[in-house]
């Protein structure tokens, strides 16, 4: 019978693609909240995952939901997504673009978590769809469009 | 360069996360969310494996280069939910220190009794938990103490098992005639404490 790893195993191999992924998708003020939620809700889940399950999909399933939680929360807040301040992202160009990451985070849910959890998370499609709680074909889907979109509006 | 290329390389590009990430990791450790907590403590005995959940001190290992073996053993039979948090092992952590520095000469600390044999295996250990600092049984001793005289080896074999020494004096038990007889972390090491509570000269 396979066991489950002790929990900071898991959280020493994931932490921080989980935290880079959150913050492409949440920005950097909500990153750490919504670090520490999805860490919450992933330690109390954590004893009935399948040993065998892919436990690197499942942990960014949940992130992708705190995620998801957090950007309708600022949502009602009113604050526009793309204003969000992005005080430490670097400005010599070797780090992420803000500006496509403002795009990115104005596309709608499913491709935008679909692009974050592809580049900024190196999932593959098939991760990309457990984590979407979709297919695989769907997340090719979800990925295709957000970069088809992206492709449109970003100017470099 | 294609759009495609300049697009994709510029979602790809990475900021380094690492120290963040691990300090929002460590936050989150301290928080109290594991049902076990664990840490590798400094001791003139060499590192020592702490762990303690909710009810109280867990475990205490010898062989600190052994962490991943002690989790998973956690894992198994006490929870998966385990976190490195050396702040929540505190009281545990200053009780060792003192004890080493002779400051100490018997713990306040609740016992979660889990990683621990049941029946005689346990009634050994508690009639061990209460030989006083200073003090030494045999093991013929002890296993009369638990209720059976002449389970001598399986009380042997109880003390070898112990999951939490020092914290329940197993170094205290020694072979009739005064012989050391075992210890799971070695003779050397039942010797400094042995001397170091003044039972053996040093």
């Amino acid at each position: 019978m396979t066991a489950l790893p002790p929990f900071q195993a898991v959280l020493d191999e994931h932490r921080e693609d989980v935290y880079r992924f959150l913050v492409a998708l949440a920005g950097r003020q909500e990153a750490d909240d919504c670090f520490q939620e999805t860490l919450m809700s992933a330690i109390r889940a954590y004893p009935k995952l399948d040993p065998a399950a892919d436990g690197r999909a499942w942990l960014f399933t949940i992130a992708r939901r705190k995620a998801v939680d957090s950007h309708r929360a600022r949502g009602r807040r009113a604050i526009p997504v793309d204003s969000v301040p992005e005080a430490t992202a670097p400005s010599n160009g070797t780090g992420p673009d803000p500006e496509l990451w403002g795009l990115v985070r104005a596309l709608p849910p499913k491709q935008r978590a679909a692009v974050a959890l592809r580049f900024v998370a190196d999932l593959s499609h098939a991760e990309v769809g457990a984590a979407l709680d979709c297919s695989e074909e769907a997340a090719r889907r979800n990925l295709h469009e957000g970069i088809a979109r992206l492709r449109e509006e970003w100017v470099r | 360069m294609s759009p495609r290329d300049a697009l994709t390389t510029a979602l790809s590009r990475r900021e380094d996360l690492a120290a963040e990430a691990e300090a929002a990791a460590r936050r989150f450790a301290e928080s109290g969310a594991a049902d076990v907590t664990y840490a590798v403590e400094p001791s003139p005995l060499g590192e020592l494996f702490v762990a303690t959940t909710r009810r109280g001190l867990l475990e205490i290992g010898f062989h600190a280069d052994e962490v991943p073996d002690y989790l998973d053993a956690i894992a198994a039979r006490v929870s998966p939910r385990i976190l490195e948090a050396p702040g929540r092992l505190d009281a545990a952590r200053r009780q060792l220190d003192d004890y080493f520095a002779g400051r100490r000469e018997s713990f306040d600390l609740p016992l979660d009794w889990s990683l621990a044999r049941q029946g005689f295996g346990r009634r050994v250990l508690d009639a061990t938990a209460r030989i006083p600092f200073g003090g030494a049984l045999t093991y013929t001793e002890v296993a009369s103490k638990a209720g059976n005289p002449r389970a001598v080896r399986a009380a042997g074999s109880a003390l070898g098992a112990n999951p939490i020494p020092i914290v329940v004096p197993c170094h205290r038990v020694l072979r009739t005639g005064g012989a050391l007889g075992g210890y799971g972390g070695g003779l050397e090491r039942k010797r400094w404490l042995l001397e170091h509570e003044g039972v053996l000269e040093s």
